[in-house]
């Protein structure tokens, strides 16, 4: 019996949570303490994960099983592969940067904290997920913190409409999901929700057909799936900081990971019906989450509708069905949720400062704060897909995958390159760049704690894009095994 | 299988016969014991309850198959079993939640009302006879329709009171009419019997049809599910709260238990039938529930409103009437009963601080009393079907059962009310951790039963959350022995 580190890694966030909610709000000081720690343990813990061994079993590792509720066949059942593996890591920098760029949180932080932490175990637990019933448990698990994080703490202009609309679109997607995850239950005949098993049930051609959409898109809708995008620039805009980050960073990849993970790997055959539907949509995000970035004048949601244009780009990969594709899906989740973690930390800490989102109200910020453009930047490199950067080694097998089934795609979606940077680059020189404006002068510098979750976030970004091996190997072999699924070689 | 000697009998029945037992002593007490201490009767009569529950687990306990009792009036099984445990302990957190609520003349008669109910609901749920559930029914009834009128100075109670004598009354009479066909046409009162006589080839499915569509009013009417749930909104507003907690749970799940039964030993000769009535009113139910509900201003009056969306979802469970579905309604009315005795104690403790139950009363709930908005947020949660709290599971099931029978379209109209119904229920958590206190406010006192009350519920609404084995077990247990024939 291996010591069950996917179970402490779940339930450190929850215990804090827990904890945090029995504190006074008095006790800031403590709260932030045990926030801080908890995070960091799962931090460390996410990265520990890639060099501790594990038996490998069906391509799992770190695998726990406890029965729940046998007799209908569900368990407690978490195991990783290399493609969930960076996103446990990526939950982990996140959950860790939220923390610091939070630590100013004045109004009731022990509500704050907590409901931060029930986040984040509600990402990590679908993350580890070998379970349907467990991985929807998880999924929704987000429901509250999400809403009362966002309505709490958000900008007052918008907090309510952005809060509810993204979690009643949130929540719709996924009981959606759940009528098809049961017609999967029972369509299957095998009394269990183990994803181990089902994938095995040899589910009949015409019954993958029906509910691969029902379920793919029932979840994909968390990734921002045209058309149901329009709750991810809303709700992420009026999130505040840290749950924008978490929100744009980690739970749009939850829902890319469950539609993965449920749709194309428990109904392969659907996947390659539908395929064609999933590249149309996903190139309609690309292209059209670009245009609507580039006409955004609040630079919030400049960041919120280029989260639906490179989510598109994940859908892409998956609908490629190949090796290039599905690749390219795994380091561009982990790629852009660092990236779009640290564009919403740098659009905070500019908030801070200035109180104005507005473009036009910003100027010349690099000479105040130096290293918060330089985060800036280095996620706009990213975001453009610039060589040396973890956004390049993502999109170009991206790309190559899409030019294999449908060369149309690859050259639609590659348009977006050129919008992308387009707006990215003016976005940095009208903020950054220029005169400072009257009303903008003698701005403080960003703390330390911010500087550390720049430094943190751009080096990771910088390390994938320069060695690309450190997770591309590992989501290799997760690839393989769902090429495996879907037949052999494509 | 008929009981073989009357000491048995007695034994099975022990807990009922408690419970009338009590309700005298609870009376007579009241009566003669002048200077008792203020509360003295309330703890009296949860020690009762418990009593009863004890009894109820050494005694009867259903260790082996149905046992008919009293020459076939009362079935001990295990669904009489569990709900008889739902009722005892309903009724022991409505006592707890009701002692402010008192008036100190009133109450003695207050609590044997209440007892004499419980005694109602029990035989209810055991009863194998039209003539005995006709009974059942009735004992059940007529005390809350005083209690909802017990505070009858107040207008609103005592137009609460005598709107929902009217309405039971008006539907028990239809069902009776109901009962005096099958009478009619068997020659017999037990169930069993009755089921021979409706076999299709003895009788055309239409007359059975328009038997079942009179009986059924009874039943919806008593689980508040649409069309008969007019009465809902205006009795739970005017109702001392406590009883608007107790009708919308205790009785809703009384109501579930003998229609449960009554579908599946009277009315299984025709399942198309059973579905396609029951599947119509879940339908109507979630819709007017839900919709109605988005418009309320008085947090009693949406409760009621969402209580007749979820008796829709419960009945998805038993129009679809597989082991999945009657289990899954039964770990509904579990979870339910917690979840919605945790929201009217919260009100309860609001009301009684504010004077108000408008949704106003409740901004800023978080700042004056964290864990009070914590517990009435679970319960809303829950409500919602949210996890890791009790309604999620419930909700689970049912729509689970749905699939399995293959009427995805009755769980994908169920899960997008799911959607309307969590829009209003995080509109009043907004209320609560956002909006800001009102002016001139103080702290809120919860006294001491009000928090024993809200702690078991707020436990009750976590452990049905994530552990579901054990309740899962009897919820599976109970359906399994109904649907034994």
């Amino acid at each position: 019996m291996q010591f069950p580190y996917l179970s402490v890694l779940i339930f450190t966030p929850l215990a804090a949570a827990v904890i945090l909610l029995l504190l006074p709000n008095r006790q800031a000081r403590l709260i932030r303490a045990i926030a801080l720690t908890a995070s960091a343990l799962v931090l460390g813990l996410s990265a520990a994960l890639f060099f501790i061994s594990s038996p490998v079993v069906d391509g799992y590792r770190f695998i726990e099983k406890i029965d729940w509720l046998p007799e209908l066949g569900i368990s407690y059942h978490v195991g990783v592969d290399g493609f969930s593996l960076p996103l446990l890591l990526l939950a982990g920098l996140v959950a860790f940067s939220g923390v610091l760029v939070s630590w100013n949180v004045q109004d009731r932080p022990r509500e704050f904290f907590s409901f931060f932490m029930f986040l984040v175990a509600s990402v990590l637990g679908v993350f580890s997920s070998l379970d349907l019933f467990q991985l929807f448990f998880f999924f929704e698990l987000a429901v509250f913190p999400k809403y009362l994080m966002i309505v709490m703490w958000g900008s007052p202009q918008t907090r309510e409409y952005g809060g509810m609309k993204l979690t009643l679109y949130l929540f719709l997607g996924s009981v959606v999901a759940l009528v098809g995850v049961f017609a999967l239950y029972f369509g299957s005949g095998l009394n269990t929700f183990d994803m181990l098993a089902l994938e095995k049930a040899g589910l009949p051609l015409a019954f993958q057909q029906i509910w691969f959409p029902v379920i793919f898109i029932g979840f994909a809708v968390l990734a921002g799936i045209f058309p149901f995008y329009s709750w991810a620039p809303d709700g992420h805009v009026a999130a505040p900081t840290a749950v924008s980050m978490l929100l744009a960073g980690v739970e749009m990849k939850v829902g890319a990971f469950a539609a993965l993970r449920i749709g194309i790997e428990l109904l392969p055959q659907g996947a390659q019906h539908w395929a064609w539907l999933i590249l149309l949509l996903g190139t309609i995000n690309v292209v059209y989450g670009a245009l609507l970035a580039m006409a955004q004048k609040d630079l919030k949601y400049v960041i919120g509708y280029s989260s639906v244009s490179h989510m598109g780009l994940v859908l892409i990969g998956f609908a490629a069905l190949n090796q290039q594709g599905l690749l390219g899906a795994g380091l561009q989740m982990f790629s852009h949720g660092v990236m779009t973690a640290l564009f919403f930390a740098v659009v905070g800490m500019v908030y801070d400062r200035t109180h104005t989102r507005d473009i036009g109200q910003l100027g010349g910020l690099a000479r105040f704060m130096p290293l918060a453009a330089f985060g800036f930047i280095v996620s706009g490199l990213v975001s453009m897909g610039m060589p040396g950067f973890s956004g390049f080694v993502a999109e170009i097998p991206i790309y190559l995958g899409a030019w294999r089934v449908a060369p149309w795609v690859a050259v639609v979606s590659a348009v977006s390159i050129v919008i992308t940077a387009a707006y990215i680059l003016l976005v940095v020189r009208r903020v950054f760049f220029g005169e400072v404006p009257q009303s903008l002068s003698a701005l403080e510098d960003i703390h330390t704690r911010d500087k550390l979750v720049v430094l943190m976030l751009s080096l990771v970004m910088i390390a994938v894009g320069l060695l690309p091996g450190l997770i591309s190997a590992g989501i290799s072999d997760g690839v393989n095994r769902i090429l495996q699924l879907l037949g052999g070689s494509l | 299988m008929t009981g073989s000697f009357p000491a048995a009998m007695l034994l099975k029945s022990l807990p009922e016969i408690s419970l009338v037992i009590l309700a005298g002593l609870v009376l007579l007490l009241s009566l003669v014991w002048k200077k008792r201490p203020p509360q003295a009767l309330t703890w009296i009569t949860i020690a009762g309850l418990m009593l009863c529950l004890l009894l109820a687990l050494l005694f009867a306990l259903p260790v082996k198959g149905p046992y008919l009792i009293w020459g076939g009036l009362l079935k001990i099984d295990v669904l009489s079993f569990l709900f008889r445990m739902i009722f005892l302990t309903g009724a022991a957190l409505t006592v707890l939640i009701s002692v402010e609520r008192q008036p100190s003349q009133g109450q003695g008669e207050y609590l044997a009302l209440l007892i004499t109910s419980v005694f109602g609901m029990c035989l209810m749920a055991a009863s194998a006879d039209i003539l005995m559930l006709y009974l059942a029914i009735e004992i059940t009834a007529m005390p809350l329709f005083i209690l909802a009128a017990f505070q009858f100075r107040q207008k609103k109670s005592a137009e609460a009171g005598l709107k929902y004598f009217l309405y039971g009354a008006m539907t028990s009479t239809v069902m009776v009419f109901g009962f005096s066909l099958l009478f009619g046409i068997s020659g017999q009162t037990g169930y069993s019997a009755i089921a021979a006589a409706l076999e299709p080839d003895r009788l055309p499915v239409s007359l059975t049809a328009g038997i079942f569509m009179l009986v059924l009013v009874g039943f919806l009417f008593k689980v508040s599910a649409a069309p008969f749930h007019f009465w809902a909104p205006d009795v739970y507003e005017g109702a001392p709260t406590p009883i608007a907690g107790f009708l919308s749970t205790a009785s809703k799940a009384a109501g579930f238990a003998a229609l449960l039964r009554i579908l599946q030993e009277v009315f299984r000769a025709s399942p198309e039938l059973r579905f396609g009535l029951l599947a119509a009113a879940a339908v109507a139910s979630m819709l007017i529930g839900n919709f109605l509900a988005l418009r309320q201003k008085n947090l009693k009056r949406l409760l009621a409103y969402s209580s007749i969306a979820q008796a829709g979802y419960i009945l998805v469970g038993a129009a679809v009437g597989t082991p999945l579905g009657a289990s899954g309604a039964i770990y509904y009315l579990i979870a339910y009963l917690v979840t919605n005795l945790a929201a009217f104690g919260a009100v309860a403790v609001v009301s009684s601080n504010t004077g108000s139950d408008q949704i106003a009363a409740f901004s800023g709930l978080n700042r004056r009393n964290a864990a009070l908005a914590l517990v009435l947020g679970a319960a809303l949660l829950s409500l919602g079907g949210v996890p890791v709290f009790a309604g999620f599971f419930g909700k689970f099931l049912v729509f689970a059962s749905a699939v399995q029978a293959g009427a995805v379209w009755l769980a994908v109209i169920g899960v997008l009310n799911a959607v309307v119904g969590l829009y209003y229920y995080l509109n009043l958590l907004k209320v609560m951790y956002l909006d800001p206190v009102p002016e001139g406010s103080g702290p809120l006192t919860v006294v001491f039963p009000w928090k024993a009350a809200l702690l078991v519920c707020a436990a009750g609404i976590l452990v049905l959350g994530f552990i579901y084995r054990p309740w899962y077990h009897w919820a599976d247990l109970a359906a399994q022995m109904l649907l034994l024939h």
